[in-house]
């Protein structure tokens, strides 16, 4: 309802909004993020969060190309290495969570640094040779693009819309899904039934930061750049669109049509605030108000519902 | 004698100094409702505890039906047919009623590698459960847990352990915050869980409710059992107040004289 009523306001004030150029830019970045917002929907149903996905963002695709760069390893070998690496990251968060009991909030949040920095002192901050890329399969199957009409679309979008199917398949038809959502919801009464709390969360960790790489260097590949400090301020972003699509913070309950949603609201709002003409610095505003807005539906429905029963 | 379905023999718990359970011995028979008494502090929580897997003990032996266990955790509890329900903890909220009956033993639809939950089939148990512990009506089994009340879900909950054929189901404190129906519906769902063939024991502040549904009771006091073979048709309430707190009948008086003295 809100994506449409979005559109349509902006449409009505700058027709260009849904010029074919428009749609197929604003597609291509959104399935980027929306990769990270789909796993990191499955984490926070499970009742933990990670702030560390905008700097492996920023990493994994600066490990692949210095690895490239300098000779070492083919670019396929560097994309598998910068996957492994994050998921060795992810391994790490789930351990101090799960088993050394910190918070999520704070082991993340220390990930998050020790990433950026690690990737800020390998590149000296600066951005790293990308030129190489064409003709590579890999870069073909990952954001090869060709055009439907007037539309150009990449493959990235494909990637997106099968791990939309898979994962929304995972948490609501098989019984993981129901492990990730009792994990979330009582984790002692999963516990007790035998439920592997901690695996499951670990696995989660592993996946949002796998996804994290992945579209990293989707990313690095499509705009042919490697920017240590690209991915600055995701995590926030990624989380405010698994929030917004109905998630819930505290964990128990999540929905990837939702999260499928808050992608589009969030990534619809920010381009069409910027060719409507309202400056680009004001989107955080708009963000920020949504985010209250939301917040504030959802309680205001839960109340409503609990005092009908 | 038969041997009993649990036995518990020198159970010592420790936490640092303190001692929870001093030479505690326990057992449950085949088919029996023990009710399981104590004050405070007794020990009771800390037997359960034992039992049902989740703390370890600092020496003693279990066995059941005769076969010495070792206990690592709760699953290792649930694998011997154990289960414990506690009131809090049991559910998941957010969950529905099928999924949490089958939390952890998901039945799996063919082809196994996709892990797909057989959703219709667990539909079809659960409203079948619904029936047999009596809240059927028009609650369909895909309704959470949340919106249920205290005795609906304490109705679950027994009747996951019930088919999951636990031989002993724990309830602690199963009656704390119901009211009168939903206490009675508890009382219920524990005569024909015992009817069915499984034995329980019940763990309640609540005397009089201990006394409606149990087969014996057994009372704890500072770590140990002191009494464990009372039949609840052949004493009464006060009798038995008197063994939980260890004071003769005028001790007691003076208690409660003095109570009334310092409370106003």
């Amino acid at each position: 309802m809100l994506l449409v009523v979005e559109i349509a306001v902006f449409w009505s004030i700058n027709p260009s909004f849904l010029s074919p150029q428009n749609i197929s830019n604003t597609l291509a970045f959104t399935v980027e993020l929306g990769l990270i917002a789909l796993a990191m929907t499955l984490l926070m149903t499970s009742g933990e969060f990670d702030l560390s996905v905008g700097s492996v963002f920023g990493f994994s695709p600066v490990l692949m190309w210095t690895l490239f760069n300098s000779g070492v390893t083919s670019l396929e070998m560097g994309f598998l290495i910068a996957l492994v690496v994050a998921a060795f990251i992810g391994l790490v968060n789930g351990w101090f969570v799960t088993q050394l009991k910190i918070p999520s909030f704070l082991v993340t949040l220390g990930m998050l640094l020790v990433v950026r920095g690690t990737a800020l002192f390998v590149t000296d901050g600066f951005p790293q040779r990308t030129w190489s890329a064409e003709g590579s399969w890999l870069a073909e199957a990952l954001v090869g693009d060709f055009f439907i009409g007037p539309f150009r679309i990449y493959m990235s979008l494909f990637w997106f819309i099968a791990a939309a199917i898979a994962l929304g398949y995972v948490l609501t038809q098989s019984r993981t899904g129901n492990w990730i959502q009792a994990a979330g919801g009582n984790p002692n009464a999963a516990r007790a039934r035998g439920v592997n709390v901690s695996g499951v969360k670990i696995g989660l960790f592993i996946l949002s930061a796998i996804m994290a790489s992945l579209a990293g260097v989707i990313s690095s590949l499509r705009t042919s750049a490697a920017n240590p400090n690209s991915g600055t301020g995701y995590e926030l972003e990624v989380i405010a669109m698994v929030v917004i699509g109905g998630t819930a913070l505290t964990g128990g309950r999540g929905t990837i049509i939702g999260t499928v949603l808050g992608i589009l609201i969030l990534r619809v709002m920010r381009n069409g605030i910027v060719l409507i003409g309202v400056p680009g610095l004001a989107y955080n505003i708009f963000i920020g108000a949504i985010i209250l807005g939301m917040m504030a539906l959802h309680s205001w429905l839960e109340r409503r519902h609990q005092a009908g029963t | 004698m038969a041997e009993p379905l649990v036995r518990m023999e020198n159970i010592r718990k420790s936490y640092g100094r303190v001692q929870a359970l001093v030479d505690a011995n326990f057992h449950v028979n085949e088919r029996e409702i023990v009710g399981l008494l104590g004050d405070n502090g007794a020990g009771k929580s800390t037997l359960i505890k034992v039992l049902s897997g989740a703390v370890p003990l600092t020496s003693g032996d279990i066995f059941i039906r005769g076969k010495k266990v070792n206990f690592r955790s709760t699953s290792d509890a649930i694998a011997h047919g154990i289960e414990t329900i506690y009131q809090d903890s049991a559910l998941v909220t957010q969950l529905s009623i099928a999924r949490n009956l089958f939390l952890g033993r998901e039945p799996i639809k063919p082809p196994r590698f996709l892990n797909r939950m057989d959703q219709e089939a667990m539909n079809v148990v659960a409203r079948d459960l619904l029936k047999q512990v009596g809240i059927s009506k028009n609650i369909p089994p895909t309704t959470p847990i949340g919106s249920l009340s205290g005795g609906e879900r304490q109705a679950v909950a027994i009747a996951r352990a019930m088919h999951f054929d636990s031989d002993l189901i724990i309830l602690d404190e199963p009656t704390n915050n119901l009211g009168v129906a939903e206490t009675q519906g508890v009382l219920s769902f524990v005569r024909s869980a015992r009817d069915s063939g499984h034995s329980c024991i019940f763990i309640a502040h609540n005397i009089h409710h201990v006394f409606q549904v149990v087969d014996r009771i057994v009372v704890m006091r500072r770590g140990k059992v002191v009494a464990d073979d009372i039949d609840p048709k052949k004493t009464n309430v006060t009798e038995v107040e008197r063994i939980i707190t260890g004071m003769s009948d005028k001790e007691i008086r003076d208690a409660i004289v003095q109570g009334k003295h310092s409370g106003a």
